[in-house]
């Protein structure tokens, strides 16, 4: 579908980077980035935190069948990553390796989808199977 | 002179041999073989892309040459297969390697040596005081018209260097670059085509054996060396077999040649190709050795490189992920049917 | 607060409904529910639709004004409801609140969706604006992937099957075989689940709800005028609704549904009942895991012990627990702006005796469960018999 350009720039950072936050009373790391840690609410602040893309697989499916912006790269698998400073993150594993729940992975660079042949190409962290 | 902080290279996982290529022609997969001395070529994934290899090589980069992002002042990256024909490849490369928005960047094409000159408009930036940190990618993947010589040999992967000019912080000195350039048209790619057109045998003496070898030649001339005076030589490499040949032509032996001969493992990375042979020398290189560089881009054009390996090299391996490493994690076969998937060649409509 | 009574349903029947829009649909559950509580239509104050993305699926908002106007309901006041899959339930919920605090006497209910009307892919997309557009449809994580991910960490951590999870589909398919509304009248086999086409690994096509056409609707009123309409007003016992992180990722646990286990407890506990009273259960079955986690969540069995006592039949008609007898979202399809009202007018018809084939004996009290997304929203209602 079409639609304007702005959705995915302004997160580009944690997308291309995986840049999320950390509350700077309970230390809780987040991705992607919110405003309020879920533990300590309003009373705390939150600062900027770049996760290293270290962490195990903890649950994963391969789709079969993709929303529309999708269609171009079925199958293809997607999983919940346990990342080493504590959250959960969703992403998709590239390069077809077998996947099973606790084996390692690092957060790689990959385009995500294309809109069309005309529009724009959206990159994203992927996560490899190491 | 500035000179090389830190390097990195990415190949995709994926491969297709030369005799998967030849099965579905039916050419002759031996003589194919023996004429460019190749047995596969890496195929980028369905969600790879120039910007996507640039991206990893250059995060390794960073790694490698220990920097803060943030004091990079440029970024060029050379490909001859951006992503968009408007929109730079350079500003997806800084914004992943978190370089923050205070620098330039840039998109290059000159065929197989855009990254080569990547890495001369960086030393310029460096050299001048403009900038204390520049960074330069070369990084393809490739189109080989399908049933062309071509597809036998182009291939995905890239290269990229940090350039930077303080003594402690440079494992490879630069001594000397010169280019050699003329309006040869051995190979090109029109706006719009999704396939690149060439001279066929145009593209040997006329093209790539005359401007290396004058390339070459101007730069052991300015330096004052002989071919002696190197411990390892990279060529472009747009087969196995022209390395070697212009290596002899000029007196080079086949031992300072062979250890940054990347292409028959990989095939030929167009703008990644001279990058990566780099980086497989340095690998291996020990403090003091001098290493000659001569990219060659069709249209057409040398750049050659006089380099000085310090040793500060030695302490900064830890952080280094080897060419022989990035060839060889998990590799992946493709068939032809594959290849054509991941390449989106397949007609859905 | 008000007794609140359940006066009146009415369905329409589920599936490719080729025939008819959207408006058409709502309106043949809205007259049949009218029908059913034989009331007059300048009687009723209040409309709540429950509809997830009728925008989407028909390029029609403001849905509440026109379905009211189509079933000949004049200047009422008429909300539309969006809770994803659990607009039906929320919408209920709203209209049973309106009643009781006496703000309205009588109210109707009505969920409804349309879904045929666009392509599958186009149907994923709107689906998966259920769960976390920015994180989780952004990298084309569907709405079965999500349940998906779900039933892969529940099979890890407590040995679930795919036969097990099959099971449920079997069960619910049968159910439906005795209702009439139902999109699905064929008896399947764990056989024909385990071979059907995979949507989402390990999910299966048969493990999924059907994307699919249909409407339902109920009439509310306050209990001391409800015997005026019916002589078996069906009373309103718990409502809770608990809502939780709309991203899959951002909770405690993959292998359920912390929401369903909070609604459970308040709904019971206004109730004035304990999970062994009750009779039969409507639980939110868009995934064969689903129903797994939901029947876990509820409270009914420990968790990791659900999957297997489904395969052994203790949830069938005739069983333990009975749940699902209407054929569940599995076996009557999944119009999902409809789904929580049905489940409310099969407890209804179960409650009054009136469920034929499907009849759980002497049922008494019945709940429903109804989810939206992968567990933002639950909301858990429990009926009884109130004559």
């Amino acid at each position: 579908m079409e639609r304007g350009v702005a959705k995915t720039w302004r997160s580009a950072n944690a997308r291309y980077n995986l840049t999320g936050v950390q509350c700077t009373n309970c230390k809780t790391a987040y991705f992607p980035p919110r405003m309020v840690c879920a533990k300590c609410g309003r009373d705390t602040k939150m600062v900027e935190k770049k996760f290293s893309g270290r962490g195990v697989i903890y649950s994963y499916t391969r789709i079969f069948v993709p929303p529309h912006d999708f269609t171009e790269e079925a199958p293809y698998t997607v999983a919940i990553i346990r990342l080493e400073e504590g959250p959960l993150v969703e992403g998709h594993l590239v390069d077809g390796k077998k996947p099973e729940i606790g084996a390692s992975v690092r957060a790689v660079f990959r385009r995500m989808y294309t809109e069309g042949s005309e529009g724009l190409i959206h990159y994203h962290f992927k996560f490899e199977i190491v | 002179m500035s000179g090389i902080l830190g390097y990195g290279v990415y190949i995709p996982a994926y491969r297709i041999k030369t005799e998967e290529i030849a099965r579905v022609w039916q050419d002759d997969a031996s003589s194919i073989e023996g004429s460019l001395h190749m047995k596969e070529k890496s195929v980028p994934g369905n969600d790879e892309d120039t910007a996507t290899i640039s991206v990893e090589a250059a995060r390794r980069a960073v790694y490698h040459s220990g920097i803060d992002p943030k004091e990079i002042g440029a970024v060029y990256v050379g490909s001859e297969s951006h992503p968009y024909a408007v929109k730079p490849t350079a500003t997806i490369v800084a914004e992943a390697i978190e370089a923050g928005n205070d620098l330039t960047a840039a998109d290059l094409e000159f065929a197989c040596k855009a990254g080569t000159a990547a890495i001369q408009m960086a030393m310029g930036l460096v050299d001048s005081g403009m900038i204390k940190y520049g960074v330069a990618v070369g990084s393809d993947t490739s189109q080989g018209r399908p049933g062309d010589a071509l597809e036998y040999t182009a291939s995905a992967g890239g290269g990229a260097f940090v350039i930077g000019k303080r003594k402690e912080e440079v494992i490879a000195e630069i001594l000397k670059t010169v280019s050699y350039t003329s309006d040869t048209p051995d190979f090109w790619r029109r706006e719009g085509a999704s396939f690149p057109s060439h001279g066929g045998r145009f593209t040997g003496d006329p093209s790539y054996f005359r401007h290396i070898a004058n390339a070459t030649t101007m730069l052991l001339d300015a330096t004052g060396t002989t071919p002696k005076d190197f411990a390892y030589a990279v060529f472009h490499q747009p087969n196995g077999k022209f390395p070697l040949a212009v290596a002899k032509q000029l007196g080079f032996t086949e031992e300072q040649v062979r250890p940054g001969l990347i292409t028959p493992l990989i095939g030929n990375t167009y703008s990644g190709c001279s990058l990566i042979g780099l980086a497989a020398v340095l690998d291996i290189a020990r403090p003091g050795d001098k290493i000659l560089v001569t990219s060659f881009g069709s249209g057409a054009g040398s750049d050659s490189f006089a380099i000085e390996v310090t040793p500060n090299i030695e302490s900064k391996r830890q952080r280094l992920v080897r060419v022989s490493d990035a060839i060889n994690r998990n590799k992946v076969y493709v068939d032809y049917a594959m290849y054509l998937k991941h390449r989106n060649s397949i007609r859905k409509w | 607060m008000r007794e609140v009574a359940v006066i009146g349903v009415g369905l329409t029947k589920f599936g490719d409904r080729w025939e008819a829009g959207i408006k058409d649909l709502a309106a043949e559950a809205g007259l049949a529910a009218l029908e059913d509580a034989k009331i007059i239509s300048s009687e009723i104050e209040a409309l709540y639709g429950g509809i997830m993305s009728s925008g989407r699926f028909t390029d029609q908002e403001h849905f509440a004004a026109l379905l009211a106007d189509q079933i000949g309901l004049k200047h009422i006041s008429a909300v539309r409801v969006e809770n994803a899959c659990a607009s039906g339930g929320s919408a209920f919920r709203l209209g049973y609140m309106a009643v009781a605090s006496g703000m309205h006497d009588i109210v109707v209910v009505g969920g409804v969706e349309k879904m045929t009307d666009v392509t599958v892919n186009e149907a994923t997309t709107a689906l998966g604006g259920a769960g976390d557009q920015e994180w989780e449809l952004s990298q084309g994580i569907t709405f079965p992937g999500l349940y998906a991910l779900m039933a892969r960490r529940h099979m890890h951590d407590y040995g679930t099957t795919q036969e097990q999870l099959a099971s449920v589909a079997v069960k619910n398919h049968g159910n439906a075989l005795a209702n009439k509304y139902a999109q699905f009248h064929r008896k399947i086999t764990i056989d024909d689940v385990m071979k059907s086409k995979m949507i989402a690994d390990p999910l299966k096509l048969l493990d999924c709800s059907s994307i699919c056409d249909g409407a339902a609707a109920v009439v509310l009123a306050p209990m001391e005028i409800a015997k005026k309409y019916t002589d078996t007003p069906i009373k309103v016992a718990g409502s809770a609704q608990v809502g939780d992180t709309l991203r899959l990722a951002s909770r405690d646990s993959l292998t359920g549904i912390a929401a369903t286990r909070i609604a459970a407890d308040k709904a019971l506990a206004q109730a004035g009942v304990e999970r062994k009273d009750i009779d039969l259960a409507e639980v939110h079955d868009c995934f064969t895991i689903a129903e797994v986690m939901g029947v876990e969540d509820l409270g009914f069995y420990n968790k990791g012990e659900a999957a297997k006592a489904i395969a052994e039949g203790e949830t069938m008609i005739d069983g333990k627990l009975p749940v699902n007898t209407s054929g569940g979202l599995k076996g009557c399809g999944h119009p999902v702006g409809a789904t929580g009202v049905k489940q409310v007018v099969e407890v209804v018809e179960q409650l009054r005796g009136d469920a034929g084939a499907r009849q759980v004996n002497g049922a008494e009290i019945g709940l429903t469960h109804n989810v939206g997304g992968s567990g933002a929203t639950v909301v858990v209602h429990v009926f009884r018999r109130a004559d």
